[in-house]
């Protein structure tokens, strides 16, 4: 299994200026029965998105047609809350192919970056730049770039860099898969399992 | 050379290979899974055509879709149903051991684990679920992990992390009569915020820490990742050795010897150092209560909202969403509002001591007429605890029901919803918008706290009943 390569992405953004947002509001738990992957975009923010009657709520940015892009900018702290990697499934399943916010939970990045979804990390300030830039230009662009692993905007040029351990952009710049990896090295596993300290066997 | 922190000693002896400018690889020796978030993880076993690595370190329950009410008929939610038998029937297909619904052993998968011994020190426990923290008062490394994760560590015992940073949270001091571990643990996330332990493995310390029972325990270490730890711990000490002896899983004869021994080297060495500490006086700590969505927006049950000024600028708009949601205004008195629900249960309050506490506190009391209150307790064994010790005489007479076990209206997605614009007085531990079911207003608070505003009908400090 792969995910689909990443290397520079250039686009008009989806800005959601609010902070914490959880992983309860990126796919609420009623839509979680699923056993495959499959369909979670349409119910991405599915309670700020569509009313009680199923109706898009006006006033809520994805139902805004100023705004689109591949990339939705967040505020601080993102996919916070449960481990659900339907959260992860809904942003890819959307056709999103990053996130920018200043701070992520841990458990979201993992988890959006085994789906193809790159989480970028920016300071405070450059968040705020970012937000003001789209507040002024519904259609301004940003250019993400995982090689140089750095974020430009680019109406004013203004660039930073993000990180991201070497090892994960490997293969997200590659389309690898953390699995076939452990596979590869599965005697060398097989064998660490003898030393553990084991007291009562299952 | 520097000592090791307890996290440092864990996890460098279950690291298989470390990864050049990567993560770590590292051997699980535990795997519990649940119906949620397995059943992509067995199809994309299924499509690489391989089989589960050692079935045995992987043990399942169903929890969070199942009814607390007649769990011998089928369910009847039909994709909740359909989650359940998939479950059953990847287990059955891959050799590996399932507490089925309704059998004597099943439960909440975090509540599961310690109470049969599966849980011991100075393992690495991984579950699909991020409460997985709640293993780590044993003093293991436990936390919860993605699908996509779910497969791996199904596919080869493993899984690729990178380690986290160590801080260390320390609560010394003594703990006031109706404080308790919830209070602790809400009232440290309060100061530190949901984000404020992101990337970090917490060491939890310090005689406050030290003088609680294991259950108490597994609660503070629970909601460690509430403040977006990867996970807690607590180091080992004779009240971890005391609740696991006897247990249906824990070691026996001379292996118990051999592990108790290996359990007392699990400690962190007085020269180590952590990346980051904090300081808690338990004496500071009162009864705590939720005002917000998120379990961070906490506060002394006798206090108030904040008012906006005191929130930074840049919080300003998510703080006043979060109070408009709840239909509360900056600067609101807590005690005395009304609420329409009590919920006693789950991951993080669910267990025996929970119940007993509820049911002493309820004793003698009435339920205010217009509360709805679940009682769910966490597990099939603490079900028949609480009919064995006349905790559901208790609570019957006081006009209370015992439910069956299961996650229930900690996440909603079975039957047990709070109706939107309820308030709801919960033992869990999320607060989020529609956490417990769509334009549901959950408070987090304890089981006193809990039994407090049945009994009244409003926000009550426990003290006070
Ligand atoms: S009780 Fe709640 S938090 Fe715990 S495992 Fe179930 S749903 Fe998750």
């Amino acid at each position: 299994m792969s995910i689909d390569k990443f290397t520079t992405l250039t686009t008009t953004m989806i800005p959601l200026p609010i902070e914490n947002v959880d992983t309860d509001q990126i796919i609420p738990a009623r839509f979680l029965k699923a056993t495959t992957k499959e369909g979670f975009g349409d119910n991405l923010f599915a309670d700020w998105r569509y009313d009680k009657a199923g109706n898009p709520k006006k006033d809520f940015v994805l139902n805004n047609p100023n705004y689109s892009g591949d990339v939705l900018v967040a505020g601080k702290n993102f996919g916070s809350g449960s481990s659900r990697e339907h959260a992860a499934w809904a942003v890819a399943g959307y056709g999103l192919k990053a996130v920018v916010s200043s701070y992520f939970a841990d458990i979201f990045k993992n988890n959006s970056l085994n789906n193809g979804v790159l989480p970028v990390q920016v300071s405070d300030e450059f968040l705020k730049k970012i937000f003001s830039a789209i507040e002024k230009d519904a259609k301004t662009q940003i250019e993400i770039n995982l090689e140089n692993q750095t974020v430009t905007l680019l109406s004013t040029g203004e660039k930073e860099s993000f990180e991201i351990n070497g090892y994960k952009k490997n293969c997200m710049l590659n389309g690898f898969d953390d699995i076939d990896y452990l596979l590869n090295i599965k005697e060398e596993i097989t064998e660490f399992e003898k030393k553990v300290p084991t007291f009562s066997a299952l | 050379m520097k000592g090791k922190t307890l996290f440092d000693k864990i996890w460098d002896s279950h690291v298989v290979k470390s990864i050049p400018n990567g993560p770590d690889v590292l051997f699980v020796d535990r795997h519990y899974i649940h119906e949620v978030t397995s059943p992509q993880a067995f199809e994309g076993l299924r499509e690489r055509g391989i089989s589960v690595f050692n079935p045995k370190r992987v043990l399942a329950t169903p929890d969070h879709n199942i009814p607390t009410k007649n769990q011998h008929l089928p369910i009847k939610e039909e994709l909740s149903r359909l989650q359940v038998e998939k479950l059953e029937k990847n287990c059955a297909e891959n050799d590996i051991q399932i507490f089925g619904l309704n059998t004597p052993n099943s439960g909440i998968v975090h509540v599961v684990g310690p109470e049969l011994g599966l849980t011991q020190p100075g393992m690495t426990i991984v579950c699909g679920d991020s409460h997985t923290s709640t293993h780590g008062a044993f003093g293991s490394i436990a936390f919860g992990i993605g699908t996509s994760e779910v497969e791996m560590a199904l596919a080869t015992q493993c899984i690729l992390q990178p380690k986290a940073k160590r801080m260390l949270i320390k609560i010394d001091g003594e703990l006031g009569s109706v404080v308790t571990s919830k209070d602790i643990i809400l009232y440290i996330i309060s100061k530190m915020t949901t984000g404020g332990g992101t990337g970090y493995f917490i060491e939890f310390a310090g005689s406050a820490i030290r003088s609680m029972t294991m259950e108490a325990r597994m609660t503070v270490c629970n909601m460690s990742i509430e403040m977006g730890a990867r996970g807690g711990m607590i180091a080992p000490d004779q009240t971890t050795f005391d609740y696991i002896k006897g247990r249906k899983h824990a070691p026996t004869g001379e292996n118990w010897e051999r592990a108790v021994d290996y359990w007392k080297s699990l400690c962190t060495d007085d020269d180590a150092e952590f990346d980051k500490e904090f300081h808690f006086d338990a004496n500071d700590i009162e009864p705590m209560i939720t005002y917000g969505t998120n379990p961070g927006m906490g506060e002394k049950l006798s206090g108030s909202i904040p008012v906006l000024d005191s929130i930074d600028t840049a919080s300003q708009t998510s703080f006043s969403k979060s109070l408009n949601y709840m239909g509360f205004n900056p600067g609101d008195k807590l005690e005395g509002k009304q609420i329409d629900y009590v919920f006693v249960g789950s991951c993080t309050n669910g267990r025996i001591e929970d119940l007993r506490s509820f049911a002493n506190a309820i004793k003698g009391h009435k339920k205010a007429d217009g509360v709805v209150a679940w009682i769910v307790p966490g597990s099939k064994l603490v079900e028949k605890q609480a009919i064995e010790e006349g905790i559901k005489d208790t609570l019957e007479e006081a006009g209370f029901e015992l439910r069956q076990p299961g996650c229930s209206a900690c996440l909603a997605m079975n039957e047990d919803k709070i109706p939107a614009g309820k308030y709801s007085v919960s033992t869990s531990n999320r607060n989020f918008e529609g956490r417990q079911g769509p334009g549901a207003r959950t408070m987090l608070a304890s089981p006193l706290t809990a039994a407090a505003a049945a009994i009244t009908g409003k926000l009550t400090d426990p003290r006070k009943v």
